[in-house]
């Protein structure tokens, strides 16, 4: 577009991540990350803890921005812009970009207020009764719910709120989510539940999504990043780096790197 | 056919008998502990209610309607203490709660570097230190001063509403009020700050997470999350507002004149103890004991009222 315009990006990446190094203060938490995440799709990262998964998800909707001292280098391109551009407003990105946290955190509201804020918040004129039902339906949560759309939204249980949690994520209108760790905290059957969503909201959504689980991985995302971590020389601790970025089925059937196959055949340290 | 197990039946692993016993004591001690605090509220309410009972038999209720305070004729009548601590209290919160309420969020809410910040919170905490005679002299000898001009001001300017009807000159209502301010602030900020650090980070990043700004995080789910807590840091302060004395008898003049000015000297219950209670006798004790319990009772009252807004507003998180 402008003069930032960056980039020749192909029409069905969603976001392109170009020689992202991620730092706390002066430790560098991720290196040189370069990953076309496509539209429309679910992309999973896997990778042992500390390699930095949550680290690079938090950068695509400018979370890291509430963390003193986390620091980017490289290009986010989002919609052929640089999300780290000066011009760009971090508020308007979380717009446009929603997120799904590790822990459920329904705002001390009503389960029709925890919708209706952020909705409200971004502009949304329409008939918001319709939209909370639109938005708790679409996560898969609305028939627990709509009988006590007055009560807070803590009355609801772990993996109800964490679906609440979704179907706020939803009422925005976002083009992507991120989820970090959905279910983590969550017993099977609500996992389950919330993997259904997953599939139906891919429809309409680009998901990326933080998974510790191999089986989730492979159930819901089209695509997978492996990341990795390694000690380096002078370094205070372990650099989490992309090692392969590709279609699931190829990242857990034939991986390129022996560390990917060491790691989801389970054989990694 | 297998009968019920002996009460005996655990034989191993058995907790020794005088591992029982701290058990018990301990439960004992907790509960002394709990009741003793019930009594000594008690004991002290008994106390006033029964010194009150000749003034409360001889005065009635139009003790709190009438502003007679005369030793000579015996007539006795609580209206200026009374409107002195409702006006200096309320309005002294109602000036404290925002200073310290957007004194608190300034320190939680990264909006300074981390320094500034702790070195702010420490100051606030600072003036609480400060024992309320120094700040009585102070108020006297550098702050009512300092005001006068702007409380001349007021007079001239809104001179026309009963509440600055009077010309300031020294020692009044306005000037206690301020105090108070001073006094209550490090409470409102202390607690508040404590509460919005309490406030989960995962609450911020989903309030962030949705597209707030900073200050719709702030109002919408921040301050909602923490106001039980920060209700009951206004309710402290309430108490210690309606409460104090040495530093408002020395700045409010101690009126035995009614007047609805804030400009003018006043008085307050506490205030009013104070300074009579060492010559009084006689039914003037009994009097005074009757202001203390109308004091008891309101604080009462407040509190009440306080928790049950509390309830109303918050959603637990
Ligand atoms: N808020 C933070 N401040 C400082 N270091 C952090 C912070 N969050 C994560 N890190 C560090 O960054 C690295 C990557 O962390 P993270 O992205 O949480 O990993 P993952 O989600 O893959 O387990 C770790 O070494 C971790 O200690
Ligand atoms: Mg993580």
């Amino acid at each position: 577009m402008t003069a930032s315009s960056p980039s020749t990006v192909a029409s069905d990446v969603c976001m392109s991540l170009q020689d992202v190094t991620i730092s706390y203060g002066s430790f560098e938490a991720v290196k040189n990350v370069y990953m076309d995440l496509p539209k429309g799709k679910v992309t999973a990262f896997i990778g042992p803890s500390g390699c930095g998964k949550s680290t690079v998800l938090r950068a695509l909707n400018r979370m890291n921005d509430l963390i003193p001292g986390c620091t980017l280098k490289g290009r986010v391109i989002f919609d052929q812009h640089d999300l780290y551009d000066k011009r760009v407003d971090p508020v308007e990105v979380r717009r446009r970009i929603g997120m799904v946290f590790q822990k459920p955190n329904p705002f001390p509201k009503s389960i029709y207020e925890n919708i209706a804020f952020g909705a409200r918040i971004n502009g949304y004129k329409g008939d918001m009764d319709e939209l909370v039902e639109r938005s708790l339906r679409k996560a898969a949560v609305w028939d627990e719910c709509k009988d006590k759309l007055k009560e807070s939204g803590f009355s609801l249980s772990g993996g109800q709120q964490q679906r609440l949690c979704i179907a706020r994520a939803i009422a925005t209108e976002p083009e992507v989510i991120l989820m970090d760790e959905p279910c983590s905290a969550l017993d099977p059957i609500s996992t389950l539940k919330i993997e259904e969503t997953m599939h139906e909201l891919k429809r309409s959504y680009t998901i990326m999504i933080v998974t510790h689980n191999m089986q989730q991985a492979v159930r819901v995302a089209d695509m997978t990043a492996f990341f990795n971590a390694e000690a380096v020389e002078g370094g205070t601790g372990k650099v989490g780096y992309l090692v392969e970025f590709n279609e699931t089925e190829n990242i857990f059937n034939s991986p390129s790197q022996q560390s990917t196959l060491d790691y989801v055949s389970g054989r990694f340290g | 056919m297998r009968s019920a197990p002996p009460i005996d039946a655990f034989t191993l692993r058995r907790r020794p008998p005088q591992e029982k016993l701290v058990d018990i004591g301990f439960r004992q001690l907790t509960l002394v502990l709990a009741a003793s605090v019930g009594i000594v509220l008690l004991a002290i309410f008994l106390t006033v209610f029964s010194g009150a009972r000749e003034a409360m038999a001889t005065f009635g209720l139009k003790f709190l309607t009438t502003s007679a305070w005369d030793p000579v004729n015996e007539e006795y009548g609580a209206l200026i203490a009374i409107y002195g601590t409702l006006v200096t209290a309320i309005l002294s919160l109602l000036i404290a709660v925002p200073i310290g309420l957007g004194t608190a969020i300034f320190i939680t809410e990264d909006l300074l570097p981390r320094r500034l910040r702790d070195l702010i919170g420490l100051l606030v905490e600072l003036l609480a230190a400060i024992p309320s005679v120094v700040l009585g002299l102070w108020a006297i000898f550098v702050m009512e001063p300092a005001i006068r001009p702007f409380l001349s001001l007021l007079h001239t300017t809104l001179g026309w509403t009963p509440f600055f009807a009077t010309e300031p000159q020294g020692p009044g209502t306005a000037p206690a009020i301020l105090i108070l301010v001073v006094m209550v602030l490090p409470i409102i900020t202390a607690i508040s700050r404590d509460a919005l650090n309490q406030v989960p980070i995962e609450l911020r990043q989903g309030a962030y997470g949705v597209g707030t700004t900073r200050w719709g995080a702030i109002f919408n789910v921040i301050l909602p999350a923490a106001v039980s807590s920060i209700m009951g840091g206004v309710m402290l302060s309430l108490g210690r507002a309606m409460g104090e004395t040495m530093a408002v008898t020395m700045i409010i003049g101690n009126s035995l004149n009614f007047s609805v000015s804030l400009l003018a000297p006043g008085n307050t219950i506490s205030s009013m103890l104070a300074n009579q209670f060492g010559e009084a006798d006689g039914i003037q004790v009994s009097a005074l004991m009757y202001a203390a319990v109308v004091l008891m009772i309101l604080t009462f009252v407040v509190n009440v009222l306080a928790q049950w807004t509390v309830r109303r507003l918050s959603l637990r998180y």
